[in-house]
Parts: C-alpha cells; sequence; structure tokens
C-alpha cells in the first residue's frame, strides 16, 4: 500500500522536519486546503483530534452539532452554496453509521465532503470493541473513496488524496476513518503538499473532437433541438460557459432540480423544469424534439419517466464528466465525454447562430395553458386556504430571486422548487437523487456558512422538520442566521397525494401531528410566528426576512392539495397530468 | 465481436472482465459490491499480482448480457484504484483453469488403466505417497469436470478447482498503458472504457 501511495503523490519538496501528533498533522491539512468550518460531534474514539482542535480554535472554525446526520448535511449544504469541500468529523461506532445518510446523499448528489472518523485502537480493530464498527466496509458503497489509516505518517498524504478525490471530476464524498493511536502517535511532520495526481484516477475524459463535431453538426440540422441540464454546469462551473451556449443555439432549455439556477429563472430560454413535478411544456417536448442535448445530467427516472416511450424520435447528444453516465439510462447518439467547462466553449464555437423562434413560440403554448389551468391558480388563489405555492411566489417577491433556497423533501419540494426564482447558480440546495426527509434544516445551517453574505431560507415540510428538529440546537449556540419556513399541511402530503390517487384514499399513516412549533422555537430562543391566514402571510414574509437572526415562520396551508402537473410512475413524460 | 449489433441481443453469454488495479485493501469489496448491487453473480474470480511490480490483476467471469457487462465494467473503472478495466466474450482470450485430484495411491498401482486414463486426459502427477496421490490438470472447465467422472468410481478422495486465468488474445499488454497513467496528462488510448475489436484488431469504445 505504502508504495502506491509514494507512486501517486507527487513527492514534496524537502522542508524543515517537526514533530508532531497524527491529529495536529491532520488539522494542518485540513487548514492548508482551505477549509474555514468544520461540523462536527466529539466521542472517545476521536478525542485527540478534538483534543488538538482545543489549539485550533482560532484558525478552525468548529460546529457542533445536535447528531452526525446533521453534520453530514449541514457540510453538504456548506459545499452546495460555496463550492468548497465540506468537511466532518464524527466518532467511531454509531457516531459513525449516523454519517452513513448523509455520505449516500451526497455520494447520489455528487457533493464533495471529506468525513473525518476516529476509530477503535489498530490492536482493537475486529475485537469487537466499544464503539467499533466496520466504518470502511460500511460507507464503500456510499464513497467516492474512502481509507483506514492506522500509522500517523500517512496521514497528511491521505488527506491531500481524499480532497484531492472529493472535489475533481465527478465530486463525491470521501471519507478516512483514523485509528485512535494513529491520532496520538508522533511523527516527523515535513509539511502538507496538496495532490494533484493520482496514477490510477483520471477525473475528466480527455475530449475527442470528433464527438464535438458530430454534436455539432447534430445541433446545426436540428429543427427542434431541445438542452436539458444538471448540476454538472454548476460542479464544472460552466455557468458562463453554459449561458454562451443556450444564447448563440437559441434552443430552448429545461432543468433537473439539480441543475436549477445554473441559468437564471426568467432567462427567456429557460423553459422550467423537467420529470415527474416538471413544466408542462419540457416534458411534452421531450418527445417531439429531434436533438436532445443533455449537459451535465444523469436521465434519473423522475426525470425520464418511463423510459422505452423517452425521446425515442430524438438524437441524443450527451455531455458528461462521468463515462460510466454515457449510455447508463439513455443511449447516446453522440457521447461528449469531459468536463462541460471545456467542451461546452468547443461545442459553442462549432454550432450556427440561431433563434428557433418558432419552435420556442410551441413552448410558450404549453407555458401559456400550465398557467392558465394551474399555476395561477396556485401562486395567486382568491379564496379558500393557504396554497404552498402562494407563499413561494410572496417569497420570490420580497427577496427578488436573490436568496439561496434550501429545502426538505416532499411536496413542498417540488413547489419550492418548480416555483422559487433564482438569480443566481448554487441558489438551489435540496436532496435529489436520495429524496432524504430531514435534510433541510441542517443543509440551511450549512449553506449560510457557505454563503454568509447571503439570505438563506429553508423551506420545510411538518414531516421532514420533525426529522432533525434537534439542529435548532446548533442554531441556538451558533447564532447563524437562517430563515426557516415550515409549510404545515399537517400531512406526509406527498404519500398521501399517492394515496388519493392511485390507493384509492386509502390514507395509511400519513397523518402527522406536530408540536407547537413556535413553542419550540422559543424555547431554543429562536424567534417565530405562525400564519394562518392570507392576509398575515406578506407581514410575516417580511418581518422573517427583516429580523436579525434566525426566524421561525410556520405556515398553515391547505391540507390535501396536491402537486401538479404530475408524471405518474410508468407513464411516459409525455402523459404529463395536469391534474 | 460488435458491440452495437450485440446490443440488440438481449442474450446473456459468458463474458471475462479483466481489471488492473493498485493493491489496495478494500478494493476488492468494492468491486465485488459492484456486481452484487445488481444480483449479479461471480461465476469465478481470481486475483494475484500482474506482470508490473504493485499492479494486480482480477479476473471475473459473468453470465451476462453485453449491455450488463459494459455498464458493470464502466462503473469498476470508476473506482479510484481501478486502472483499466477490459472485458471479453470467450472468443476474445485464451483460458484456463487449474484442477488438482486426490485418488487412493492402492487403485492407481492395481489398475494401471486408472493411470492411463489420467495421462491421457493431461494430467500430471504432482505428489505421490503411500496413501494417496495427487494428480494435476490445466484445461477448460469442461476437461477438468470430465476427469471428475472418470475418477469417481475409483474413489476420488478430494477435488479442487482453481479460478480461471485469462489472455487477452489481441492485447499489448500493459506496461505501455501504465507509462500513460504515470503522466499527469494521459494521452488519448487510456482514456476511455475499452472494449478488445477482434475484428479490427484496435481498441474500441
Amino acid at each position: 500500500m505504502e508504495l502506491s501511495i509514494e507512486e501517486t503523490i507527487s513527492p514534496a519538496a524537502p522542508k524543515e522536519l517537526k514533530t508532531v501528533s497524527g491529529s495536529v498533522a491532520l488539522l494542518e491539512g485540513l487548514i492548508t486546503e482551505g477549509t474555514e468550518v468544520v461540523f462536527g460531534y466529539p466521542g472517545g474514539a476521536i478525542m485527540p483530534i478534538y483534543d488538538a482542535l482545543y489549539d485550533f480554535k482560532e484558525r478552525l472554525q468548529h460546529i457542533l452539532v445536535r447528531h452526525e446526520q446533521g453534520a453530514t448535511h449541514a457540510a453538504q449544504g456548506f459545499a452546495r452554496s460555496s463550492g468548497k469541500v465540506g468537511v466532518v468529523f464524527a466518532t467511531s461506532g454509531p457516531g459513525a453509521t449516523n454519517l452513513v445518510t448523509g455520505l449516500a446523499d451526497a455520494q447520489i448528489d455528487s457533493t464533495p465532503l471529506v468525513c473525518i472518523t476516529g476509530q477503535v485502537f489498530s490492536h482493537l480493530l475486529g475485537t469487537d470493541a466499544f464503539q467499533e464498527t466496520d466504518v470502511i466496509n460500511i460507507t464503500t458503497p456510499v464513497t467516492k473513496w474512502n481509507y483506514q489509516v492506522t500509522d500517523a505518517n500517512e496521514i497528511p498524504a491521505i488527506l491531500a488524496k481524499a480532497f484531492y478525490i472529493a472535489k475533481s471530476g465527478r465530486p463525491g464524498p470521501v471519507l478516512i476513518d483514523i485509528t485512535k493511536d494513529a491520532q496520538i502517535q508522533k511523527i516527523e511532520y515535513g509539511g502538507y503538499t496538496p495532490c494533484n495526481h493520482i496514477r490510477s484516477y483520471r477525473p475528466k475524459p480527455n475530449i475527442r473532437m470528433e464527438y464535438i463535431e458530430q454534436a455539432a453538426a447534430l445541433i446545426n440540422a436540428a429543427k427542434k433541438p431541445f438542452i436539458l441540464f444538471g448540476q454538472g454546469v454548476l460542479l464544472g462551473s460552466a455557468e458562463k460557459e453554459f449561458q454562451a451556449f443556450v444564447e448563440k443555439s437559441g434552443i430552448p432549455a429545461a432543468w433537473t432540480i439539480l441543475g436549477a439556477g445554473a441559468i437564471p429563472s426568467d432567462h427567456p430560454q429557460n423553459m422550467g423544469m423537467l420529470g415527474m413535478h416538471g413544466n408542462y411544456g419540457p416534458n411534452v417536448q421531450t418527445n417531439s424534439c429531434d436533438v436532445l442535448i443533455a449537459i451535465g445530467m444523469r436521465f434519473d427516472d423522475r426525470v425520464t419517466g418511463r423510459l422505452d416511450k423517452y425521446a425515442t424520435q430524438a438524437k441524443v447528444v450527451h455531455l458528461d464528466i462521468d463515462p460510466a453516465e454515457i449510455d447508463k439510462n439513455v443511449k447516446a447518439d453522440v457521447p461528449v465525454w469531459g468536463d462541460c467547462k471545456d467542451t461546452l466553449p468547443l461545442l459553442t464555437a462549432l454550432i450556427e447562430e440561431r433563434t428557433h423562434a418558432d419552435w420556442l413560440a410551441e413552448f410558450k403554448v404549453f407555458e401559456k395553458i400550465e398557467q392558465e389551468q394551474l399555476i395561477q391558480k396556485e401562486l395567486e388563489p382568491e379564496s379558500g386556504e393557504l396554497t404552498m405555492g402562494e407563499v413561494i411566489h410572496q417569497l420570490n417577491q420580497l427577496t427578488k430571486g436573490e436568496a439561496i433556497i434550501v429545502s426538505d423533501v416532499g411536496q413542498h419540494q417540488m413547489v419550492a422548487c418548480r416555483y422559487a426564482k433564482l438569480n443566481h447558480t448554487r441558489s438551489n440546495v435540496t436532496s435529489g437523487g436520495l429524496g432524504t426527509m430531514g435534510f433541510g434544516l441542517p443543509a440551511a445551517i450549512g449553506a449560510k456558512f457557505g454563503r454568509p453574505d447571503r439570505t438563506v431560507v429553508a423551506v420545510i415540510g411538518d414531516g421532514g422538520f420533525q426529522m432533525t428538529l434537534q439542529e435548532l440546537g446548533t442554531i441556538m449556540q451558533s447564532g447563524v442566521d437562517v430563515k426557516i419556513m415550515i409549510l404545515n399541511n399537517q400531512f406526509l402530503g406527498m404519500v398521501r397525494q399517492w394515496q388519493q390517487l392511485f390507493n384509492e384514499k386509502r390514507y395509511s399513516f400519513v397523518d402527522i401531528t406536530s408540536p407547537d412549533f413556535i413553542k419550540l422555537a422559543e424555547s431554543y430562543y429562536i424567534a417565530g410566528k405562525k400564519v394562518t391566514a392570507r392576509e398575515e402571510l406578506i407581514p410575516a414574509l417580511t418581518q422573517m426576512l427583516e429580523h436579525k437572526g434566525s426566524f421561525v415562520l410556520e405556515v398553515m396551508v391547505e391540507k390535501e392539495l396536491n402537486v401538479f402537473p404530475m408524471v405518474p410512475q410508468g407513464c411516459s413524460v409525455s402523459e404529463i397530468r395536469l391534474k | 465481436m460488435d458491440m452495437k449489433d450485440a446490443e440488440f441481443i438481449d442474450k446473456k453469454e459468458e463474458f471475462t472482465i479483466s481489471v488492473y488495479t493498485e493493491n489496495q485493501v478494500g478494493l476488492l469489496n468494492r468491486i465485488a459490491i459492484i456486481f452484487s448491487r445488481r444480483k449479479i453473480n461471480i461465476e469465478s474470480l481470481n486475483v494475484s499480482p500482474s506482470e508490473i511490480q504493485h499492479i494486480h490483476r482480477f479476473n471475473i467471469v459473468v453470465n451476462e448480457t453485453p449491455d450488463t457487462v459494459r455498464k458493470v465494467a464502466r462503473q469498476i473503472e470508476k473506482q479510484i484504484e481501478v486502472l483499466k478495466v477490459y472485458f471479453n466474450t470467450n472468443d476474445d482470450i485464451i483460458w484456463q483453469e487449474m484442477a488438482l485430484y486426490k485418488v487412493p495411491t492402492d487403485v492407481i498401482a492395481e489398475k494401471v488403466y486408472v493411470e492411463r486414463l489420467l495421462r491421457e486426459n493431461g494430467a500430471r502427477a504432482v505428489v505421490i505417497r503411500k496413501d494417496y496421490t495427487v494428480f494435476e490438470t490445466t484445461g477448460h472447465r469442461e476437461e477438468t469436470d470430465k476427469l471428475i467422472e472418470v475418477l469417481q468410481p475409483y474413489g476420488l478422495i478430494e477435488f479442487v478447482r482453481s479460478a480461471r486465468v485469462a489472455i487477452i488474445k489481441n492485447s499489448q499488454g500493459f506496461n505501455e498503458k501504465l507509462r500513460e497513467f504515470e503522466r499527469e496528462e494521459p494521452g488519448q488510448d487510456v482514456v476511455e472504457l475499452e472494449h478488445s475489436d477482434t475484428k479490427k484488431d484496435v481498441f474500441t469504445m
């Protein structure tokens, strides 16, 4: 093993050696990597690292969470809003197993994390020692890479490798498990050298010009081309390159929920959201376009609906950094391997400038139908109970699209993603692939640490909020400023919607009761307000946004409202229903 | 074989997947779970050092459709410590399995034709003791299986077979490739997952 590490990491320039513990070497490394904040929770097996951290308080901010799952989601929120690597500390055994949900979420949503777990002394490995679990094997399927350190001399090189792997190529979570003896062990430390090459790892496939040329030829010949964009645009920091491509090509573009904000919501070629609860036009037109250009997206089943009826008429051009995504779900006619930051400008240079006015007008027809039959009623209802849609709509009016919107999972998530106005990239933080209820609150905390200059609004349901509400304690203690909106429909709404539509209204265990959220917030010294009537909404939203510090706003919304449009499971995207 | 045509034939067949990796604890598990997650049974698995120091070679045999094998191969190649993955049908490779047979020595001594049978089947005595003799043979599955049938009536005591080892017919080996990997910016040919195309005698996608 030591040989491959030596071979894969460029040798450090000779530096003056000093004797430090493995823990100090780790913290020095984190600081050299530019880590500003760590989300963590101490415990027996990670005590030497926390002891060293005591002396690093001035240089490394540590946020004490209330549950290790919260640490991973906070680190995800941090990474998603800032584009930097999120860092997590947890102890062995239960501390480490509590990371699994967050790791799985970060893995499926390609979020760069470096998680450090303490482990029992190396001589106790495999003895069922107190708080020993096989963390490496538990986390193997949910990490991009993981490694167990039993010798402190490995720490600087392994940490460098971890950061490089987490953030390069298609990003993802990495876990380093460090035995307690390695944390204590003194080493001759020669400084920290970041890693930029591992011989067995190629973060970016080489660009093949013939594919770029083939893609350009297809695009130039297309009558009804259609762009689908995903988080790859954000992860590659290719927003400018993407916008240039969209504008020169004149092609309508629609987004997956993790791609939201790559171009502003009100960009004239932004046609809206794809998938199960996406917009009407983008779903229908997927099955009438002639060339489908997928950029940094992975054709999730929530986007494609029934696969054998998905865009079968279209030639597919797929741009992706991960070769394993090509042909995984949808066969690509032209696979454009590579980082879209590099491939998009090459493609833009070869395409002809177009407007596609007639084709765009076709989208406008669908937009008008959706607007009249659905959106209007949801965003600006004149009577009846409050709707989730109007809460987001009024929020848009007040934030003018400048806020970071963090959502949890369920109906409110779909509503938030559909209607939130986003002027900027990295403004929509949500659990896309894994659909992790409880993600919202801790992710919002992390998002604010990632972008302290921006307003962060968490949109959370009454169910999801109760999954991680202990993180109110983290807010209380850290003093972080997040605006929390609980859209309370007194149901586990998304499951209830399915039970209504597909299970003959057999409401099986979706009726959920809640505590008094405002009193709960109060007990954490967090200001709050509950809204039950339409006329209270705007003043309450204004109060929340103007309040200095965190605020919990509970909005009672209509109990049995369904999220539409909807592509029912097993249906084709063009069978999307408006009601 | 031509992969484009093969994709339309949703037929399972035997594939040998050859994986070049760093020598890393835990990598076997990372690779194995790619199969188990998709409920694919591994028919045979061999892991051993390759011709290059510190680089190991996995030979994995599965019975799957070409499309599935290609997807799985790409997932394997995505693992950090994996350098390169090839997948081949039985036509593309030369392969062998080794088998050992333990039989009572007195039977061999008494019945001369048993030893003749063994020799006819290409078996070679590895150990001869007073109580038992161990024969070794190498070949395809059917060949090693055949010898079990032959020996069963004469008191076959114990039998063991190795995993498959395979050589890719038109492979140029890995030494050249490794040098490419070690460069900071590898050349064109190391980038995408390759399927060895016997018709064109070149590596293509």
